[in-house]
């Protein structure tokens, strides 16, 4: 992974002396509260319900052991012993305390981490595929790029007081796992007709209040253009995009009100005059490269008998096995998911000795990297099909290994009215109940593929909108109710749901969700996933059941 | 007044016309409204010129007559409106402007480094009580990770 040189240190580091000095200043009345409120959101603090929420980075969600076990202590030392994983991959506290956040950051900066930009009207984290560099069906690791691209995005001088928060996702495999058309700029690594690699250009795309698919600006751009690309995107937004309207302010507003193809020819007039200047040396991709090579795999390992030993056909292994662990390119290994969901307890969470534990298995079993997902749960990527067995017995004992990863109980939810200051609605309580209502594994394994994303409100911090079910929180005169969408997704073919009815009760939101399950197992057609079987038939049956009945 | 210019704590001669009379002489700046509507009695006085512009101004629109300004002013309505950064990038990349670019208005100590990457070398602070601690702004990083007007 890479690896700080001197200059990535120092900035760091005086990024931690800034942020003290703000601290104090603003403690001193010096900095009013309006002045210093982008100033924390731009290093990721938030001023919430109970006590300061700090959001770190995690660039796209690469984390090595060491830096686990530093997310473990501060967990301990300031906060109440667990953390929240988020959807841009990051790691949040909820329990800081504000004049402990210079510490907090100064040690995150002696294990090469930070809460850069991972708030505010800024360019947020830069997110990808959790199985980069080891899937099967990937044209080339786009970790490389995303690297290249946080680093200039971090203080950047012109783009830290956008009109309103900006991400930037890529993907480099043919099965898109980092959501990338719902990003304000997506970036797809393609291969041209000519067999040159580049990106195809996403813009546009976002979720929150007005959910939009992204639109393809450029169908192929060199590599050694990705930068200037981005700041001619970047540059016209900064300018264009509303600035009256918070709600109004996001690109794929700028874009929508533009139009796709005059928003083009601002860009590209732009880039014209910047891109020769900001041309990428071929030895900096290559350089970059060094740093994500594949670890040192033992060959061996692809020819060891399959294991199917007695133990191996353990049924609660073979059905982990099943759900919690994926193909990798090299013969003889896995990646593994470590569920984040165990039905007890909120999903994303972690505590401090399961960070200490995790950080110890990657040491042990997969090179000593640890990856965060999307959906809020951690990958060790490159695992010995041998030592499988063992360590699924160790995941267990950790609740790590409840194998749900991809179904029902495998929810996205945010913290929800219980933590967030901006939240409207409950939604750990909500994920607790289906936990409890849907227990049984059998049952969950048939349903397949669906992916419950629930929010709190409708900045969708969850991103209930791509959910193929998807909860929003929403407060009708300080009651919570629930609007369930169906149909959404955030793969290749992303989709925004659509909603099914009136919202629902908080004490009918279960229920509902039953009534669902049982109109998909009444019309699936034999294994068809849910998603397509919502496709096929549209809303109508699902409406006629759950509305009929009320 | 007292300004922060080319990093030196300076005493300033400027003078911001808003709707008074327009002085015969001494530096002064106006609004991009007063230089559309008096631009031949502007451009007939002794003195040195400046444009003060606002974010809603689009740059096109005064592009062409930036040999006349020895300074263009950046007017911050407030210090969240980041349109100005951009602004200030185009001059100095694309226009090749090498004049004075002051920052005015509602800008703050912390943006003081961003701004003087972008292009910006004088800072018209509204409070001038600690221009020292102001002035240490400038070297908040003594890194950076991409070209910008400083560095290019």
């Amino acid at each position: 992974m890479y690896q700080y040189n001197e200059i990535d240190q120092t900035l760091v580091d005086e990024r931690v002396a800034q942020f003290r000095d703000q601290t104090k200043r603003f403690l001193a009345g010096k900095l009013t509260e309006d002045q210093f409120r982008p100033l924390r959101l731009m290093n990721g603090l938030y001023l919430q319900t109970h006590a300061p929420m700090l959001r770190i980075s995690i660039p796209y969600g690469l984390l090595a052991s060491r830096q686990l076990r530093m997310l473990a202590h501060i967990a301990r030392t300031y906060d109440k012993g667990y953390a929240h994983f988020t959807t841009r991959q990051n790691i949040q506290f909820n329990w800081p305390k504000l004049e402990r956040v210079p510490d907090i950051l100064a040690d995150l900066a002696t294990v090469q981490m930070h809460a850069i930009q991972t708030s505010g009207n800024c360019i947020r984290n830069i997110t990808s595929d959790p199985l980069a560099g080891i899937a099967p069906d990937e044209l080339e690791d786009p970790r490389p790029y995303c690297e290249i691209i946080r680093q200039w995005a971090t203080l950047h001088p012109e783009f830290a007081f956008l009109p309103r928060k900006f991400k930037i996702a890529v993907s480099g495999a043919s099965n898109d796992r980092a959501a990338t058309q719902v990003h304000d700029i997506g970036l797809y690594l393609i291969e041209s007709e000519h067999g040159e690699i580049g990106f195809e250009v996403l813009v546009g795309g976002g979720l929150g209040r007005t959910p939009v698919i992204g639109q393809v600006i450029r169908p192929f751009l060199e590599k050694k253009h990705l930068l200037s690309y981005l700041e001619a995107i970047l540059r016209i937004y900064n300018l264009l995009g509303r600035r009256d309207n918070k709600y109004k302010a996001r690109i794929k507003i700028a874009v929508r009100e533009t139009g796709l193809d005059r928003f083009r020819e601002l860009v590209e007039c732009e880039w014209e005059k910047i891109r020769d200047g900001m041309e990428i040396d071929p030895a900096r991709f290559e350089n970059m490269r060094q740093y994500f090579a594949l670890p040192n795999y033992d060959h061996k390992a692809a020819t060891e008998a399959n294991p199917d030993s007695r133990r191996d056909r353990n049924p609660a292994f073979q059905t982990w096995l099943k759900y919690n662990t994926a193909e990798h390119k090299i013969a003889g290994y896995r990646a593994v998911y470590l569920s984040l969901k165990a039905p007890d307890s909120p999903p994303g969470d972690v505590t401090e000795s399961q960070l200490d534990a995790v950080a110890d298995l990657a040491d042990r079993y997969s090179f000593g990297r640890v990856r965060s997902t999307h959906r809020q749960n951690l990958v060790l990527a490159d695992v010995r099909r041998s030592d499988l067995f063992e360590l699924w017995g160790k995941l267990v004992a950790l609740k790590l290994a409840t194998p749900n990863i991809g179904t029902l109980t495998d929810i996205i939810c945010c913290p929800g009215l219980d933590f967030c200051s901006l939240a409207n609605a409950g939604s750990i309580g909500i994920a607790a109940e289906i936990n409890k209502m849907f227990n049984n594994l059998d049952y969950i394994h048939d349903l397949g593929d669906i992916k419950i994303n629930m929010s709190g409100c409708m900045n969708g911090c969850a991103h209930q909108s791509v959910g193929h079910i998807g909860i929003l929180g929403v407060d009708k005169k300080g009651v919570e109710w629930y609007q369930i969408t169906l149909g959404g997704s955030s793969d290749n073919y992303a989709a925004i749901g659509e909603r099914l009815g009136p919202a629902v009760a908080k004490d009918q939101v279960v229920e509902t969700l039953a009534g669902i399950l049982d109109v998909f197992t009444e019309l699936r057609l034999e294994d068809e996933p849910f998603l397509d079987m919502v496709r096929r038939t549209g809303l109508q049956p699902f409406k006629d059941r759950i509305y009929a009945v009320n | 007044m007292r300004l922060i210019k080319n990093r030196e704590i300076i005493e300033d001669h400027w003078v911001h016309i808003a709707d008074d009379p327009i002085p015969l002489e001494g530096c002064i700046s106006v609004s991009t409204a007063r230089w559309k509507a008096e631009r031949e009695d502007l451009l007939a006085r002794d003195g040195e010129l400046g444009l003060r512009i606002s974010p809603e101004d689009p740059i096109e629109d005064f592009a062409g007559d930036l040999k006349h300004f020895q300074l263009i002013g950046l007017e911050f309505p407030t210090f969240t409106d980041g349109r100005l950064f951009s602004v200030a990038a185009m001059l100095r990349r694309h226009y090749h402007y090498k004049g004075e670019i002051r920052a005015l208005g509602g800008f703050i100590r912390d943006q003081i480094f961003f701004l003087s990457r972008v292009g910006v070398n004088s800072f018209e602070m509204k409070d001038t009580s600690d221009l020292e601690e102001a002035l240490s702004a400038l070297d908040d990083f003594s890194v950076r990770y991409q070209t910008a007007s400083d560095n290019g």
